[in-house]
């Protein structure tokens, strides 16, 4: 299955990345390498098999629905790019298009 | 002082001299960071070296054993496991007082605001921090040469690969910088860097360390490990960190084996009647060295010399192993990925004019090459119209290497395969060759697939290029004991000498 520069940007979009048009030939280029490889896997007779997400049986855990200490705000904010101090500031989300000041 | 007593020192070795007053915790300390100072600009082991907070723990770990003292207890018996020993952490690890970077641009600057539960044990059980290790960045890769910020050498020859993605914390070991080290093993991340650079590297059941504080790579893959210069080290460093840990609901809450007393047991009483099975089928695999292949041919001799049942076993399904891997493995990432968006931590683009262009931008300016790989890959996986075509088969590939070694486990207890295909190769050498890359976890991947605990152990040096080569024991879920019961009679008798030439 041999993947398309449209498919691409596509999942570059998907991913939030950004990629220049050298880089979509580029990484185009690397994937249909790797899938080339990876295809061997559509030769395998799975019928009837079950998929395996995880390597135990894994259970639901749980806690007690207690209160406990978390992260402080000072922390939270330690490693922010932006902030006011209190929260983590970031652009503007609505009306980009609109105009609306 | 002189710092060459402590380049080849084991970790209960280490521990003796301080418990006993030879030697204060600060002068080990000291000695580390000399040797670390002399040697880490070759090398490049260390992203951050934690002098500071090293002399500081090693000042409380004194005081410690002078308390004990003053209150006429036996230091060796009141003082912890790994009182006095200087260790180190790969840098997705989280401690408070550290950066932890993943060697990444993305997060170059980024402030532990947690530790690591397996960071935070290793410094109760008495470690000295001597700094944080460079990686591959997040873990994506075989060579360490994916670091954002520099390569890591050889210390066996500095012109070569000390593998990956936790290749400083197997060439800090190697060096003889520090005793023990921990990395995370994602599908061979400890124990490929552990065959290329000739230390002893483990990588315990899916779920027997806690994950908590480690940046996420694959959660269905990873696994915390540990480095050492002998088998007895690694069962030390692990029994300092197993257990079950609320913070992570992956974590398994079944008793922790006794590993030193395993460890010690096989040096001592060898292994006569333990099941060794060699695997055929996977050995002959695509690029193995034919000096890797003979010496894993002569360390079933070795097993069988020591009274082991050698017999052969076939994983035939492990042949889709690298495919699974390269399906699941992405898209657990492009996942777990997400997260660096520029919002609360880490990079963030100047001057984006919406919240989109700055996710897509930060991440495109934050991410190396290989990540934006892996990411593109797992999504393309994870996306509508290929889910079924690539997830669901890898999933369901997965299940059948599950059922290979399950059945290969009824008939043996330890499964014998090389680690890594080839010895150690050049810097640079592979980089432009994807598939050549991916090709050197061939035997680590069915591992981490199937959750089993595995290491590898120095074999001895490849005749033609004198780097070292690695022999893999794999053990079924939650056997550690046997496996390094197994280890410790096999490094017994070939007596490999870890000490690299160039020290």
């Amino acid at each position: 299955m041999a993947i398309s520069e449209e498919q691409v940007r596509h999942v570059a979009m998907l991913a939030r990345l950004s990629l220049t048009e050298e880089e979509v030939v580029s990484f185009g280029r690397d994937l249909n390498s790797i899938l080339v490889h990876i295809d061997t896997i559509q030769r395998l007779d799975l019928q009837g098999v079950e998929p395996t997400a995880h390597p135990l049986d894994a259970v639901n855990v749980t806690r007690p629905d207690v209160v406990s200490p978390g992260l402080s705000r000072a922390d939270a904010l330690r490693n922010a790019p932006d902030s006011d101090g209190r929260a983590f500031a970031i652009p503007r989300i609505m009306g980009i298009e609109g105009g609306d000041e | 002082m002189s710092t060459e007593w402590l380049v080849n020192a084991r970790a209960a070795e280490v521990r003796m001299r301080f418990v006993t007053g030879d030697v204060s915790a600060r002068e080990i300390a000291e000695s580390s960071l000399a040797r670390i100072e002399a040697t880490d600009e070759g090398i490049g082991a260390f992203n951050q070296v934690t002098a500071e907070l090293a002399l500081a723990s090693a000042d409380r770990i004194d005081e410690t054993r002078t308390a004990a003292v003053r209150e006429g207890l036996d230091p060796a018996q009141a003082l912890p496991p790994l009182a006095g020993v200087p260790v180190a952490l790969k840098d997705n690890m989280n401690l408070i007082g550290t950066r932890t970077t993943c060697s990444s641009r993305i997060l170059a600057d980024y402030e532990s605001v947690h530790d690591s539960t397996a960071a935070r044990r290793l410094l109760d059980a008495g470690g000295i921090l001597m700094g944080k290790c460079n990686m591959d960045e997040f873990a994506f890769g075989s060579s360490t040469e994916n670091s954002a910020f520099r390569p890591t050498c050889n210390p066996w020859d500095l012109e070569r690969v000390p593998g990956g993605s936790s290749g400083g914390s197997a060439a800090c070991v190697s060096a003889g910088q520090v005793v023990v080290s921990l990395g995370s093993d994602t599908g061979g991340s400890v124990r490929q860097p552990g065959a290329l650079t000739g230390t002893v590297a483990v990588k315990p059941t899916y779920g027997r360390v806690s994950r908590y504080g480690v940046v996420a790579f694959g959660s269905s893959l990873d696994q915390v490990g540990m480095f050492g210069r002998s088998v007895e080290d690694t069962a030390l460093t692990l029994q300092a960190i197993a257990g079950h840990d609320p913070a992570d609901a992956t974590s398994v809450d079944l008793p922790v084996g006794d590993y030193v007393a395993a460890a010690r047991c096989g040096a001592e009483q060898g292994i006569a009647g333990l099941r060794v099975g060699l695997v055929t089928d996977l050995l002959e695999a695509e690029g193995a060295a034919p000096e890797v292949i003979s010496a894993v041919r002569a360390a079933a001799d070795v097993f069988a010399k020591l009274g082991a049942e050698v017999g052969e076993v076939e994983l035939p399904s492990t042949a889709h192993g690298l495919s699974a891997y390269y399906i699941i493995g992405p898209a657990e990432a492009s996942s777990n990925l997400a997260r660096f968006d520029g919002i609360r931590y880490g990079h963030r683009a100047a001057g984006a004019a919406d919240v989109l262009e700055l996710y897509t931008r930060s991440r495109s300016e934050g991410f190396g090459s290989e990540v934006i790989r892996r990411i593109m890959l797992g999504t393309y996986a994870l996306s509508a119209g290929y889910y079924d075509a690539y997830y669901g088969k890898a999933q369901r590939a997965r299940t059948l290497i599950k059922q290979d070694f399950a059945a290969a486990f009824e008939r043996f207890d330890i499964i014998l395969t090389p680690t890594s295909p080839t010895v150690a190769f050049r810097i640079g050498e592979r980089i432009e060759d994807l598939m050549a890359m991916y090709l050197t976890d061939i035997y680590t991947i069915p591992v981490n697939l199937a959750g089993l605990p595995a290491m590898s152990v120095p074999a001895g040096l490849c005749p033609s290029s004198g780097m070292p080569i690695g022999v893999q024991l794999i053990a079924s879920h939650f056997a550690e004991e046997q496996m390094f019961r197994a280890a410790a009679a096999y490094e017994t008798a070939i007596g490999f000498d870890t000490s690299p030439p160039t020290r």
